[in-house]
């Protein structure tokens, strides 16, 4: 599917950048480069207001991210709950730092502020599977059983 | 072939702690004993360290079995075709502590029924309230809710009726409800668990409202964070539409009413209702100045009545059992009542919901039992990032909108953060300012920069480099962004970090002085 085929349908939609926005990282992974010019002509903006829009946002990334996205919640109840100590422990554990992607592209660790899972954390989002009580061998398992999934 | 029904919770908390996966480990145990095994999956009664909890019906009651995990599946299924006996039965489910001296105004059905059926939904009392809505005109609706005395829940606590009448009252060719299922505080589930375990009653509050104040069209704007709530709002309203419920002729009352989800894209800010209807309009949720309120221009400048989940879920119930019996519940100008969230580090966590006017220390102690390590709990952060940082010395306040504003704090949107005694407050006030950097939109300056200012000032309070002149400097930073700030995003940030100088002084190398002159 072309970027413009993908976008097209939501004009007219209330909020439709946005959901198309989505659409196209749902497609991708990421918002590829063209993504900027094609939606400011389908919808009729400048790319001034489209890249105001994806700037705006922490879902949207302009690169790709790793096969699997690891997010962590930094909010208050999971700090409550050692979600400091996991970070350390999840840097250490995939060899990455918070926010970045591993070189071999599999991998990405970022935060996330608040998965309402606050009464039992600390809690992860691998993929798209929820971790609650998480620790840093739970969330590894985790990880393993993702990309088997994906390998099969 | 023996016919067996379970009930697990489709609820992302229990989601996250197994329950899909047991629930396949179910299917699979009763296959192999040939057991036509039908699993109903549920919302979450809010306990949610007994989760994944699995409940069978006898003798008219729910047993629960809890934590449940995948190794337990073959004793499990022996207890429940047998005497019903298991290390990890807890017995009747509605007569757990926790749950009976609740009063479930808004949650009474989640956990029960089956949230995905309308029949279900009305065999438990839900569109009773609409009914009688259907039935009344459109001032008497906007005066039962006036008259409840219901506040809004998303954390301002103001009064709904006003915006009611106010959006009624608007003359104008298209009017709108957004709900705000935001829901980015920190601690908060509230609104997520309602949407995931009863989501008809968020459309019934929804049309109630539409019905009221004129508004044909109604939009959830959902953060992108909860996938499952997404997936079950979705799928309610299109069995909502099928049903006669939403649609051009409301359960045949000649009015129109239709309801679409919106997924935001991770910004915290847009919890803010301005900068929410910016981006539900697709643009960068930057807020916008009031006035114009968004009362009267809101959503593409047209009338828009803005209200949390949990406010829009408390109005059934008004209409239903009318705006005195709901007035009854709680205490002075808080009236009704609060899905509280107990959360953190907390033995019993999960939802609670009461009546206003409960004690703090209810809430953290009795009801939550303290800490989940055993250690003794030394704050609680009441109301979101933006919420005061308490000490146990404080305990005693009730949990009502005006007692906790009289101590420096707010009840938000109910959710409590419980710490133990390793807590440092002075981290705890430094993230205070790094959320706030992470999370600006960046029109304002005492917000954009001075969070970023003040994140410096921490670190160098913490490093004791001109300690008495930086713990000065943080005080007039405070001052400025609560002066200077458009919205409360700034204008709150200093909440948690006053809140937190004030009843943690040590934390902060400041002598506890003012302390004992309290
Ligand atoms: C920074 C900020 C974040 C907010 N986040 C939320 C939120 O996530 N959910 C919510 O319902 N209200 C949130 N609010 C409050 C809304 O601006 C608004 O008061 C509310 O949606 C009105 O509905 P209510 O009257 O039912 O509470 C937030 C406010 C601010 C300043
Ligand atoms: S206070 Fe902060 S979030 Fe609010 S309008 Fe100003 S910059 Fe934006
Ligand atoms: S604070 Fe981490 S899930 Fe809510």
């Amino acid at each position: 599917m072309t970027l413009a085929s993908i976008i097209e349908p939501y004009v007219g939609k209330t909020g439709g950048l946005i959901s198309a926005l989505h659409a196209v990282q749902k497609e991708h992974g990421f918002l590829p480069e063209d993504t900027e010019a094609v939606a400011a002509d389908v919808f009729n903006l400048t790319r001034a207001e489209v890249k105001g829009v994806i700037s705006f946002y922490h879902d949207f990334k302009r690169a790709p991210q790793g096969e699997t996205v690891v997010r962590v919640c930094a909010a208050e109840a999971c700090q409550a709950t050692g979600g400091r100590a996991l970070v350390a422990a999840l840097e250490k554990k995939f060899a990455l730092k918070m926010g970045d992607t591993s070189a071999s592209k599999d991998l990405t660790l970022e935060p996330v502020y608040c998965l309402g899972l606050c009464s039992c954390a600390p809690s992860a989002m691998v993929g798209d599977r929820l971790v609650a009580r998480a620790n840093a061998d739970k969330i590894g398992a985790v990880v393993e059983k993702t990309k088997k999934e994906r390998a099969s | 072939m023996t016919a067996l029904t379970l009930y697990l919770p489709l609820d992302s908390a229990a989601v996250a702690l197994g329950a899909d996966e047991l629930a396949d480990a179910l299917v699979r145990e009763a296959d192999k004993r040939k057991l036509d095994l039908k699993i109903v999956r549920t919302g979450s009664r809010g306990m949610h360290w007994l989760e994944p909890l699995v409940e069978v019906e006898k003798d008219g009651k729910r047993i629960g079995y809890g934590p449940v995990d995948e190794g337990d599946t073959a004793s499990l299924l022996d207890a429940v075709m047998g005497d019903g006996k298991h290390e990890k039965s807890v017995g009747a489910v509605e007569e757990i502590p926790f749950f009976k001296n609740q009063t479930r105004l808004i949650f009474g059905r989640c956990g029960v029924i089956d949230p995905l059926s309308v029949e279900d939904y009305e065999k438990h009392g839900g569109n009773a309230g609409l009914d009688k809505a259907l039935k009344m005109d459109s001032a008497a609706i906007c005066e039962e809710v006036f008259e409840s005395g219901l506040r809004g829940r998303g954390g301002a606590g103001f009064p709904a009726g006003i915006k009611w009448r106010t959006v009624a009252g608007a003359e104008a060719d298209q009017k709108y409800i957004v709900v705000n299922a935001d829901e980015g505080d920190s601690g908060t589930f509230a609104d997520r668990m309602i949407m995931e375990g009863d989501p008809f009653i968020l459309i019934e509050g929804m049309t109630i409202a539409g019905v009221a104040v004129g508004a044909t069209e109604g939009y959830i704007y959902l953060r992108s964070e909860y996938p499952v709530a997404a997936r079950v709002l979705n799928d309610a309203i299109a069995d909502a539409r099928k049903a006669g419920l939403l649609g051009e002729n409301v359960r045949g009352s000649g009015k129109a009413f239709d309801i679409e989800v919106f997924i935001g894209a991770g910004a915290y800010i847009c919890g803010e209702e301005t900068s929410l209807l910016n981006s539900l309009e697709g643009k960068r949720g930057e807020v916008r100045s009031k006035p114009p309120l968004p009362a009267l221009e809101g959503l593409f400048g047209k009338p828009t009545l803005v209200h949390n989940v949990i406010s829009l879920c408390s109005v059934p119930a008004i209409l239903e059992k009318g705006a005195k019996f709901y007035r009854d519940y709680g205490m002075g100008k808080s009236t009704g009542t609060m899905p509280f969230q107990i959360a953190g580090n907390v033995k019993h966590g999960g939802l609670y919901e009461t009546a206003f006017g409960l004690k703090l220390r209810e809430l953290v102690e009795d009801i939550g039992g303290g800490t989940l390590n055993g250690r003794p709990v030394r704050a609680v952060q009441i109301g979101g990032p933006l919420g005061a940082y308490l000490s146990p010395r404080l305990f005693d306040l009730e949990m009502d909108y005006e007692t906790m504003a009289a101590n420096g704090a707010g009840v938000g949107h109910g959710g409590i953060v419980i710490y133990d005694d390793s807590v440092n407050l002075l981290e705890q006030a430094r993230y205070a300012f790094e959320f706030c950097v992470e999370e600006s939109c960046g029109k304002c300056t005492p917000c954009r920069v001075g969070s970023v200012r003040g994140v410096e000032i921490m670190d160098r309070i913490k490093e004791g480099v001109e300690h008495g002149k930086n713990v000065d400097v943080l005080e007039d930073l405070c001052e400025l962004m609560v002066d200077g700030s458009l919205c409360a995003m700034g204008g709150m940030t200093p909440i948690p970090v006053q809140s937190a100088v004030k009843h943690f002084p040590e934390d902060f190398g400041i002598k506890p002085a003012k302390q004992a002159a309290e």
